[in-house]
């Protein structure tokens, strides 16, 4: 059981990028881009994490309690804004395309226009 | 390459990566048995060195603060990369969208919508800047409270029409605040070198553990913080209501 968590992150990953490849539409191919993001969310907090240990946050515990790692936690905060503000950029990307192709299939959007 | 050879290659490709992957993920410490050293270090210096009790804000704003600078500037670029995307073309987009609406009226939001988002407004103010405020005493910060203070005026347009959005958040003072916000944490950052000492250097006083005021510089950078990614969100749900509501808009005026 102790390796379950990883194997979420793995399967997360594979299913998120089997989404992209098949996707038929850029705002469903966006939402996949987010699971495979979910998976290095679940990977970092799962590698910081210690049975047995409180949050790293010591305002009511006294400071030496055994705590998870506060950097793994930092990192998926990072990871989480990133990847909230690049899936906006995307969805204005997907909005552009609609408008000049009508259309948000990938496989339509064929050739480069000037 | 027809969809369905594209699928096949890319499952026989998936099943080398999931081997990899579980092969490396097999490598590291059991789940549950966090090593170290880093996240111990650091959850027995940020209480006695820097009065912050909440060690991840410790992380993001003091120890690791200059990678939090460029994570930040990440979401100033990816704001203005929206804003410039969906204004390019906005006076041809009005009218492709009249065409597309012919005919259609907008539907009314309805009452029970409108009184429990109103009722929300307030609370989520207060819980926003609570949350900003006590980033460095408990669990919160400028990230997760600026989200929270953006879903504020996201309740004011659910409560109202596009146009009380646009009145409790003018778009000009939403930019300043953005730049503010943006400029606010690199300007902090300079009190270390006006010290003599690094940049993001934690110079101001410590004060006393558990208050709001302590921690030096970390509470001035979480609200330069908070007041960013707030700005910086409502800028990218003005830009994207924009895109769908200005028929609505014209049709009104």
């Amino acid at each position: 059981m102790s390796f379950y968590p990883f194997v979420v992150a793995a399967w997360l990953l594979l299913i998120g990028l089997y989404g992209v490849v098949t996707s038929r539409n850029l705002i469903h191919l966006i939402v996949c881009m987010q699971v495979v993001q979910a998976s290095t969310y679940v990977l970092l907090l799962s590698i910081g994490f210690r049975h047995d240990a409180v949050p790293p946050v010591f305002a009511e515990v006294p400071v030496g309690t055994p705590a998870v790692d506060p950097v793994v936690q930092a990192l998926a905060l990072t990871d989480v804004v990133v990847g909230a503000t690049v899936s906006a950029l995307l969805f204005a990307l997907a909005v552009q395309v609609h408008k000049r192709s009508h259309t948000l299939d990938p496989a339509r959007l064929s050739g480069l226009r000037g | 390459m027809s969809r369905q050879a594209r699928t096949m290659l890319f499952l026989v490709g998936a099943v080398g990566l999931g081997v990899l992957v579980l092969w490396a993920y097999a490598g590291l410490p059991d789940f549950g048995h966090y090593k170290g050293p880093y996240g111990d270090i650091l959850n027995a210096v940020s209480v006695p060195e820097r009065n912050i009790t909440d060690v991840v804000t410790a992380v993001n704003f003091d120890y690791r603060g200059f990678d939090t600078l460029g994570e930040e500037f990440i979401l100033f670029a990816a704001v203005i990369g929206v804003a410039i995307l969906l204004r390019a073309q906005r006076d041809e987009e009005e009218r492709e969208a009249t065409e597309f609406a012919f005919g259609r009226s907008a539907p009314r939001t309805s009452d029970a919508v409108r009184v429990v988002a109103i009722t929300l407004v307030g609370p989520t103010v207060v819980t926003g800047l609570y949350i900003v405020a006590h980033g460095h005493l408990t669990p919160g910060g400028g990230f997760q409270g600026g989200v929270v203070l953006a879903t504020a005026l996201v309740l004011v347009y659910l409560a109202g029409e596009y146009v009380f959005l646009r009145r409790t958040a003018p778009l000009s003072l939403v930019e300043v605040c953005e730049a503010i916000g943006g400029g606010g944490f690199a300007v902090i950052g300079l009190a270390g070198l006006v010290a003599g000492l690094a940049y993001m250097e934690n110079v101001f006083p410590l004060g006393e553990v558990g208050r709001l005021n302590s921690a030096g510089t970390v509470p001035l950078i979480n609200l330069s913080v908070g007041l960013e990614v707030a700005a910086g969100f409502v800028l990218i749900l003005v830009e994207f209501l924009e895109q769908t509501l200005m028929v609505r808009l014209k049709e009104r005026t």
